[in-house]
């Protein structure tokens, strides 16, 4: 865990991928892309149909520690429009019963521009609390903002160890949470989609099994070849 | 039975050229008369290629067939086109009416249209493209009439995975065209008997015909005149004496083990080269172009030298090799036999062949490779195992050629030696994947590839993905790489992992394609370079699994000939002494013990075990005992491994070795190290794209391999936790063992020296030992704890920063 400070509010970055916000006892995740594993089904790739169940565990696991008042995803949290109805029935059971008590806001993305229905909750554009803008992607004004959308990573490479783990990007100014959904790749954090919303350098928190560590972004170590392919996956969607 | 005689202008062909029928060719046609499978053993230049087509041409050449009449398969794309080159000789100069055509990935598809419509009377092809022919609506009158099947390297086939997958569609081949006759042609092996079995199955209707032997090879060691080195692998030391070969030889083979150490050698070379000789460099990574001008070059006699990989062990047939140099410890005797045969493709002279070890270890191994050679003893190396993924492959396969019925499938793939002993719960569970992705969650029905007709049979539900399968055949899952180009516009020199190009900054020099390059940057996926000069400190690229393995039987033999006094005598000097040295201050390991010594070191104590189980099996063992003197308190730090031992080092030192060694580290533990170990993931990652699971290409989509990779890591946590049985798991399980074949050589090893472990507490570094200690730093020691890892990472990348500022 590590805390840092957005325009002055202070966050803590949870090495699960989420953020939690104690002043306002939020628990923010990004990029859950449920159901990703159906619709590479419809596809004719039929991945496990797990991963709606193994993100779910985790956020479950999230929220349990926590007890938020309120919880926010920032946008993707169904992989296509056809997500909301291929979950099936217990999954659906127990995203009701997380939301059960509790503030829940759905902020729709760009896989995702539909709120989803009878899930429970409540849906949104955006949000604007304390200051802070969350949003599904980050938009060209810095005056506070928590993001999703790019899914950053970070590779870290020394003479012995070499490391690929997903990562919190930002400034003080701006975060970027990584991808919370158990299917979701990653683009490099050096790539200039996520490196150039921070004119002045960033940090990135690296995701470990108990606990985050931060890299100064000149430490990093850019993944040349795969600017293209990915990125263009991001922007577009796999449909 | 009649005698063979050839007809007329067979007869005249070969008088033309000064040949008679020799005994095997003889056979090879009588057992074609007779309708038999053969097996045809021989070593390189036997004329065994001519033996195995001469009955297709004797049966073409009365003119009048249609169809399809013989196939040929073969390992490489090269050697079809090779061999198509050979079977022209004969065609043109008897005016046969034969047409022949090659088949393989590089067929434009114009072509590949025309040949299904018209077969030709001989097809020759390799095991991916057989399987898609198979895979076509017309698969059974493409194939109905077929009379032989050819399947050259045999050998090297039947111990691949690629292999695996042939064995199916001989088996389909079977039964599409009784009539058809199998006919294998294999390089000496150890254990025939298994060809016979993957051949036919019914292994004693398989005829086996001896080749003649050839004259026995000449084969030395070349020991340098200076110094020995005790460590390395690249034997760059010896430069001046292989370019002294070259220049008194008319053409040389180099061989190296590696890609890597092909550019290195051959840079030494030129470095030597003052007379401007013409050198050549040839590996798998290079652009095809650029191999292909080596390879003409070459065969034009217009080289002196070409310095190559195993992609030149196999097959094509050059002229004028008169020696072959094997730099670097030969690690198996059966391949080193195959480089040999390189030289003098003619059978009645001898080929002529030099080892150059690279330290002392390797001249051992090479003393034991010429013991092996003279004792005529190969490698036996087991084969692999029929996997899952390639069964379901195979399945999909056959689906997209029309509807099938499981009972009959299943007693078909029975017939391929791999899956001989193949459970039809396997079967069926292959199958289930196959049909609906094996999840216990049925929630895919709709999304359905197979479904049952009413009849039972099974059919695919969509054309579409016929054409999914056809961009996904095959068994070979290659790391990423990426295309290097000289110059934004300029030509391409061949191809490195994308691994190895994330570690370069722009600047930054590397070798390759035997030149000095600067690395300028990324442009549309491909490596932009220019040349550089001057004597910088260059990366060289490495590629995964470059290193080849010490053969168990080799590794034997190097054990025997410590434990022998009595063949010292015929090793070079400064080797016996190096040995007499070991003996003297602390113990040479004797066959039936192990050794293992310990001693300090700069403050860290360590701790070298002689298992001489093969480098794979000792990476394995490092893990395993790093993990168990952690638990011992013994604060391990890391260790690193060879072909001959292994050298673990801690801050504690280790008292009770023995205990360190128990059986049982190999039961719990191993099983615990497999379930974490990337190891598993990567397998399962290949087996994952061979079943279909995950595509390396979609139709109208370009997918990176990068990708491929990180995706099915993602399928593989998910299905570990939700589903540890799924077939894929356990493919990827099976296939992990049978990788580990060099881990139950430890076990064998650990077992037979239990209560004989040398245990030799030493107060310096003794000579055997200095080999590996001097590697380390060289080795990576990959961690499964990530937290650790990155620990480590953030750590060093901290320090480094603090020197920056205190030097600024």
């Amino acid at each position: 865990m590590a805390e840092i400070r957005v325009r002055g509010v202070r966050l803590v970055l949870e090495p699960c991928g989420a953020v939690w916000w104690p002043e306002r006892r939020a628990l923010l995740v990004a990029d859950l892309h449920f159901e990703k594993g159906s619709a590479y089904a419809r596809r004719g790739a039929l991945l496990p149909p797990w991963d709606t169940a193994a993100t779910l565990a985790r956020l479950e696991a999230a929220v349990e520690r926590r007890a938020p008042k309120l919880v926010v995803s920032l946008g993707d949290a169904f992989h296509d429009r056809h997500g909301p109805a291929s979950l099936m029935d217990g999954a659906r059971t127990r995203l009701a019963a997380l939301a059960r008590g509790r503030d829940w806001l759905w902020l729709s993305g760009n896989h995702d521009p539909l709120p989803p229905r009878d899930l429970g909750g409540e849906a949104a554009a955006a949000l604007e609390l304390d200051g802070l803008h969350l949003r599904h992607a980050p938009g060209p004004d810095v005056a506070g903002e928590i993001a999703g959308h790019l899914h950053p990573k970070a590779r870290l490479a020394t003479s012995r160890v070499r490391v690929v783990r997903p990562c919190f990007a930002g400034d003080g100014n701006r975060l970027l949470l990584p991808a919370f959904g158990s299917f979701t790749g990653g683009l490099n954090a050096l790539h200039p989609a996520i490196a150039g919303l921070f004119p002045a350098g960033f940090d990135a928190w690296l995701l470990g099994e108990r606990r985050v560590f931060r890299v100064p972004h000149a430490r990093l170590r850019p993944e040349q070849a795969l600017y293209h392919t990915l990125h263009e996956e991001l922007e577009h969607g796999s449909e | 039975m009649l005698p063979v005689t050839l007809p007329a202008p067979f007869e005249a062909w070969f008088a033309q050229r000064g040949w008679r029928l020799r005994g095997h060719q003889a056979r090879m046609l009588e057992l074609a008369q007779e309708g038999r499978d053969a097996l045809l053993v021989a070593p390189t230049g036997g004329g065994k290629t001519l033996a195995g087509f001469l009955p297709s041409l004797v049966a073409l050449a009365g003119g009048e067939r249609r169809g399809l009449h013989t196939l040929y398969v073969s390992p490489l794309k090269a050697l079809t086109v090779d061999v198509g080159r050979n079977l022209e000789a004969p065609i043109a100069e008897m005016g046969l009416p034969v047409r022949w055509a090659a088949r393989t990935g590089d067929t434009p598809q114009n072509r590949r249209a025309r040949q299904r419509k018209d077969p030709p009377g001989i097809l020759l092809t390799t095991p991916e493209s057989l399987a898609l022919l198979l895979s076509y609506e017309d698969a059974a009158t493409f194939f109905g009439g077929l009379e032989a099947v050819i399947l050259d390297e045999l050998h090297a086939l039947a111990e691949s995975k690629r292999g695996v997958l042939l064995s199916l569609a001989l088996a389909r081949l079977r039964t599409l065209a009784p009539k058809a006759r199998f006919t294998g042609l294999s390089a000496t092996v150890a254990e025939p008997e298994r060809l016979r079995r993957w051949l036919s199955p019914a292994p004693e209707r398989v005829a086996v015909v001896e080749g003649d032997p050839g004259a026995k090879p000449e084969v030395g060691i070349l020991v340098p005149r200076g110094y020995m080195p005790w460590a390395g692998h690249i034997a760059l030391y010896a430069a001046r004496d292989v370019y002294g070969l070259i220049r008194a030889h008319r053409t040389t083979l180099v061989f190296v083990n590696t890609r890597a150490q092909a550019e290195l050698v051959f840079g030494a070379l030129w470095r030597e080269n003052r007379e401007d000789l013409a050198i050549a460099l040839h590996h798998g990574s290079l652009a095809p172009e650029q191999r292909r001008k080596v390879e003409a070059a070459m065969a034009r006699g217009g080289l002196r030298a070409v310095v190559c990989t195993s992609s030149l062990d196999l097959g094509i047939d050059w002229g004028d090799v008169d020696l072959v140099v094997q730099v670097g410890a030969p690690k198996g005797v059966s391949r080193l036999l195959q480089r040999i045969g390189r030289a003098n493709h003619r059978l009645d002279e001898p080929s002529r062949a030099m080892l150059i070890p690279a330290n002392r270890f390797e001249v051992l191994e090479c003393m034991a490779a010429l013991e092996a050679m003279e004792a005529g003893t190969l490698d036996a190396v087991p084969p692999p195992p029929g996997g899952l993924d390639v069964l379901a492959q195979h399945i999909t396969g056959i689906a997209c050629s029309g509807p099938f019925d499981a009972d009959t499938l299943y007693e078909e793939v029975r017939r391929a030696a791999p899956y001989a002993d193949l459970a039809r719960e396997a079967f069926d569970a292959t199958l289930n994947f196959v049909a609906t992705g094996g999840y216990a969650l049925q929630v895919y029905e709709r999304y359905r590839r197979l479904v049952q007709d009413e009849d039972g049979r099974w059919r695919l539900t969509d054309k579409k993905l016929a054409r999914q399968y056809r961009m996904n055949v095959g068994t070979i899952v290659e790391a990423p790489v990426m295309r290097v180009r000289l110059g934004l516009r300029g030509r391409r020199l061949g191809e490195v992992e994308e691994y190895f190009v994330s570690m370069l900054q722009p600047g930054d020099t590397f070798l390759f394609a035997g030149r000095l390059l600067r690395f300028q940057g990324i442009r549309d996926n491909e490596v932009i370079v220019k040349t550089a000069h001057g004597t910088l400190d260059p990366k060289v690229p490495a590629y995964a699994g470059g290193r080849l393995p010490l053969s168990s039987h080799l590794a034997q033999r190097v054990r025997g000939m410590l434990g022998s006094h009595g063949n010292w005598q015929r090793l070079p000097a400064q080797v016996r002494e190096w040995l007499e040295h070991q003996e003297k201050r602390s113990s040479l390991p004797s066959p039936d013990e192990l050794l293992v010594e310990t001693f300090a070191r700069g403050g860290r104590h360590f701790l070298v075990a002689y298992c001489f189980a093969g480098r794979n099996a000792h990476q394995t063992l490092g893990m395993l005992l790093t993990r168990r003197m952690e638990r011992a308190g013994l604060r391990p730090q890391g260790f690193v491994a060879s072909d001959y031992n292994i050298a673990v080092w801690g801050l504690e030192p280790a008292g009770d070795v023995a205990s360190l060694f128990a059986l049982d580290m190999l039961g719990d533990d191993l099983e615990e190290w497999m379930a974490e170990s990337s190891m598993l993931k990567r397998t399962f990652r290949n087996g994952a794209v061979v079943a279909g699971l995950i595509e390396r290409r979609h139709p109208g989509q370009r997918k990176t391999g990068r990708q491929v990779t990180f995706s099915a890591d993602l399928v593989y946590d998910v299905l570990r936790k939700y589903e540890p049985d799924h077939v894929l798991l356990q493919a990827a399980r099976a296939e992990a063992a049978y990788g580990l074949t060099d881990i139950r050589r430890l076990a064998d090893l650990l077992a037979e020296v239990q209560g004989r472990i040398r245990h030799v507490r030493l107060s310096r570094i003794s000579p055997f030992a200095v080999s590996i200690i001097a590697g380390i730093g060289k080795e990576q020691v990959g961690g499964g704890d990530v937290d650790r890892d990155l620990e480590e990472a953030v750590a060093e990348l901290v320090a480094e920063a603090m020197d920056e500022t205190v030097a600024a």
